[in-house]
């Protein structure tokens, strides 16, 4: 199950890969244009590996999947929804330094 | 123990990396404490890496992007040496030699580093209105970057809040997508350049409410409208839109250094000559001291400026070593 690498979401996958989540799964909504969104990226793939157990990441780029993007109200990017047991928990929105991230992750993990 | 470097560059836009080129030519190996992720402008690589299209840099003839701009210079400033952080300075001690910057918890007794030199080039950040309306719709319709969350506003109309290079600049970019961009701004004309002002006068989605200050956003979940306040007469009106993207100004990223760098009222760094602060041996460049032309160029300029002010420092404090021995 925890492969520890970010997996990719589509608006075709999104429900089953949330539902279907046995630990909380958190999305990035982003998209190639976005400056921050580059910044936070690394930042992600690093908590994939490092909280295998605990999290998984979820990719969704917003300009080929708009469909989950508006579902979700998703304005700005990049914005991060942490999904538990399938609903939204936590929504953060703006690139931020990695123990900033974990500090408002810690609490759902 | 605190690690030492010989220069130390706090920042990393055009000024920084700049610096970071020309001192690693020069051999004394940067460390480039390069700033910390954000969504805002004060963020690794700086102001750039919020715009699109940089069309005034000389050598790019069709243009390049600021991020893609921002990569290169990095990239170039990596080949000679320079070493990078990605990490803010949390508090400085400009009092004693070497000097002292730390990193992460600002009240331990050793700093994270000690510094022969320290080019300061913080830059500037984005002035928000303050507004607690705003901070809770940022995400909801406010927004800190309008290449980023242009496309969400397509056929949707927003206001744009300024009235210099930088607001018209959002304006038409966010006219590619919005159906209708409304700038608002507190005086009678736009404080734009030429070339930006004909642009946004000949663009039918662009319209303007002059003499108009944004006192408040409603909305409960996203923006709805926007409150204006006429400036001379001090009515109220509301103003429709989905979306609202503020681009008023600037102010330095000084607060490290209250106390120990002589600033203006304003917070900007006082320089001279060349680029030399009030303190020997720190050094100044880029928009942190500079709220006169803040061009990527003028700041890559004075970077290079800095480097060499940093260089003939150096040599300038090892040969007085020499002769003491």
């Amino acid at each position: 199950m925890a492969t520890g690498k970010p997996i990719t979401l589509s608006d075709g996958s999104f429900d089953e890969e949330i539902n279907g989540s046995a630990v909380p799964i958190l999305v990035d909504f982003w998209a190639e244009w976005c400056g921050p969104c580059k910044t936070i990226s690394p930042i992600l793939e690093d908590l994939a590996q490092e909280r295998a157990d605990s999290l998984r990441i979820g990719k969704l780029n917003v300009d080929e999947n708009l469909e989950t993007a508006r579902r979700y109200e998703v304005m700005s990017i990049p914005t991060l929804i942490l999904f538990k047991d399938g609903e939204p928990a936590r929504r953060i929105v703006g690139s931020r330094p990695k123990s900033a991230l974990l500090q408002e992750l810690e609490a759902y993990l | 123990m605190a690690r030492h470097r010989k220069v130390i560059i706090l920042g990393s836009g055009p000024a920084g990396l700049t610096a970071a080129i020309y001192t690693a030519r020069a051999d004394l190996e940067p460390l480039v404490l390069e700033g910390e992720p954000s969504s805002t402008s004060d963020q690794p690589g700086g102001q750039l890496m919020l715009t699109t299209e940089v069309e005034n840099f000389p050598g790019f003839p069709e243009g390049i992007l600021g991020p893609e701009l921002m990569g290169s210079m990095r990239s170039q400033a990596t080949r000679f040496g320079a070493t990078f952080e990605t990490v803010k300075a949390s508090r400085v001690d400009f009092s004693v030699r070497p000097f002292r910057i730390w990193v992460g918890d600002p009240t331990t007794e050793d700093s994270t580093y000690v510094a022969d030199s320290v080019i300061v080039a913080t830059g500037a950040r984005s002035l928000m209105l303050g507004l607690d309306s705003e901070r809770r719709l940022l995400g909801h319709g406010v927004s800190t970057c309008a290449t980023c969350d242009g496309f969400f506003f397509r056929d949707r109309k927003v206001v744009v809040v300024g009235g210099g290079d930088s607001a018209v600049e959002e304006a038409l970019f966010l006219s590619k997508f919005a159906s209708e961009v409304i700038i608002v701004h507190r005086r009678k004309e736009l404080r734009a350049s030429k070339i930006m002002q004909d642009r946004a006068f000949r663009n039918s989605k662009l319209s303007f409410r002059w003499d108009a200050a944004v006192v408040d956003v409603l909305g409960e979940d996203k923006v709805e409208a926007v409150v204006l306040k006429d400036v001379n007469t001090g009515e109220l009106n509301e103003l429709a839109a989905d979306g609202l993207f503020v681009a008023i100004g600037h102010v330095p990223n000084t607060d490290l250094f209250k106390g120990q760098l002589t600033m203006e009222e304003s917070g900007y760094l006082v320089t001279g000559p060349g680029s030399q602060t009030n303190v020997e041996g720190v050094f100044a460049c880029g928009d942190v001291q500079d709220h006169v032309y803040r061009q990527a160029i003028t700041a890559a300029g004075s970077g290079c400026t800095a480097a060499i002010d940093t260089e003939r420092w150096l040599e300038g404090q090892e040969h007085r070593k020499a002769l003491s021995d």
